[in-house]
């Protein structure tokens, strides 16, 4: 095949606001857990545990996750395409990552409901 | 004055060295330029390109004690010795700071930057408010010299591919330009992951640009256009 460069794949914005919104999600949770924890320390496991049984806690740690998981999928895809050059490599790569964060959220929620 | 410069001629080096060199300035050299001037009157040798000698034409580029601009509107007095004179990082050298520019220009020209407006032409000009003209300062007084794009560590990795900082300042000075018809058209050629969103905002561009122009803003413009464009 000749090797020709090719650009043009008409992505980009969505991934590029996807990491900006779920920073903000990020840095909203932080402050607020923050806020609610800190006056409450020293906690014990029983506290701790009512703490993440209640719904509201379970789904914004969930929402927690997944910005994370989002925002690190866009960042570590930005370091393939940075650094590693051969395009096999970087599908291969990019897939592994994917399926990490996948187990990752997927393991995410098992901790989180277990509560 | 000592001067430390990057020295390389493919047909007889066979990999670059530093060469050093001591020069008496003249109280009329205030300017880099006016020193290295003096360089190339006691060694022939030594190539550089210039024109202009007032920072208009933008070809005396070059990474000047570490960082990028144009040698003949860096004042002499704010050098520390020994100055240190290297090509443009990221291209292709030529011979000692003459750079190949090729891929940049090649980037320059994918953004198509000149007006697209397929209406007749009037009897006199195409008009723009003043408010309209005002978002074009800051973004036509680019004189492509390539400081910014060659301080761009995206640019380094990817110069097939990112557009850099110096066309796509020049692209938005078009996107921005009420006169332009192709807006829609010139954010279709940028939305791709390697042409727009290699650009992480580090502002090296902004840093270095001998004009005082601010690319990383006018890329921040652009994104702000294709999200209106999307939501």
């Amino acid at each position: 095949m000749v090797n020709r460069i090719v650009v043009g794949a008409h992505y980009g914005l969505r991934d590029w606001l996807l990491q900006r919104i779920s920073a903000i999600v990020m840095a909203v949770y932080s402050v607020a857990i923050l806020l609610c924890l800190l006056p409450r320390l020293p906690l014990t496991f029983d506290e701790w545990h009512a703490w993440f049984a209640h719904p509201v806690v379970k789904i914004g740690t969930l929402l927690f996750m997944f910005s994370l998981l989002l925002h690190a999928w866009v960042g570590v895809r930005d370091i393939f395409m940075d650094y590693v050059k051969p395009f096999g490599l970087r599908l291969g790569l990019q897939v592994l990552v994917i399926l990490v964060l996948v187990v990752y959220a997927l393991w995410a929620i098992a901790l989180l409901w277990s509560v | 004055m000592k001067f430390s410069i990057y020295r390389y001629n493919p047909e007889k080096d066979d990999k670059p060295y530093m060469q050093d060199y001591e020069v008496t300035l003249q109280p009329t050299d205030r300017m880099l330029l006016d020193a290295i001037l003096r360089i190339k009157a006691m060694d022939d040798s030594l190539g550089l390109r210039k024109s202009c000698r007032e920072g208009v034409c933008g070809s005396d580029g070059m990474n000047i004690n570490g960082k990028n601009g144009l040698a003949c509107i860096t004042p002499l007095k704010d050098l520390k010795e020994p100055v240190v004179l290297r090509p443009l990082p990221g291209l292709p050298v030529i011979r000692d700071l003459i750079v190949d520019m090729s891929q940049f220009f090649k980037q320059y020209h994918s953004i198509k930057p000149y007006l697209v407006n397929d209406n007749p032409p009037p009897q006199k000009e195409r008009l723009q408010t003043p408010e309209d003209r005002e978002e074009l300062n800051g973004l036509y007084e680019c004189v492509l010299c390539a400081c910014c794009s060659t301080s761009c560590p995206s640019f380094w990795w990817n110069p097939d591919k990112f557009v850099g900082p110096a066309a796509l300042l020049q692209a938005y000075r078009f996107i921005a330009d009420t006169r332009d018809e192709a807006t829609s058209e010139r954010l279709d050629n940028l939305e791709d992951p390697y042409r727009l969103f290699r650009c992480h905002t580090i502002m090296n561009c902004a840093d270095v640009c001998p004009k005082g122009l601010n690319p990383t803003e006018a890329i921040g413009k652009i994104k702000e256009q294709m999200v209106k464009r999307m939501v």
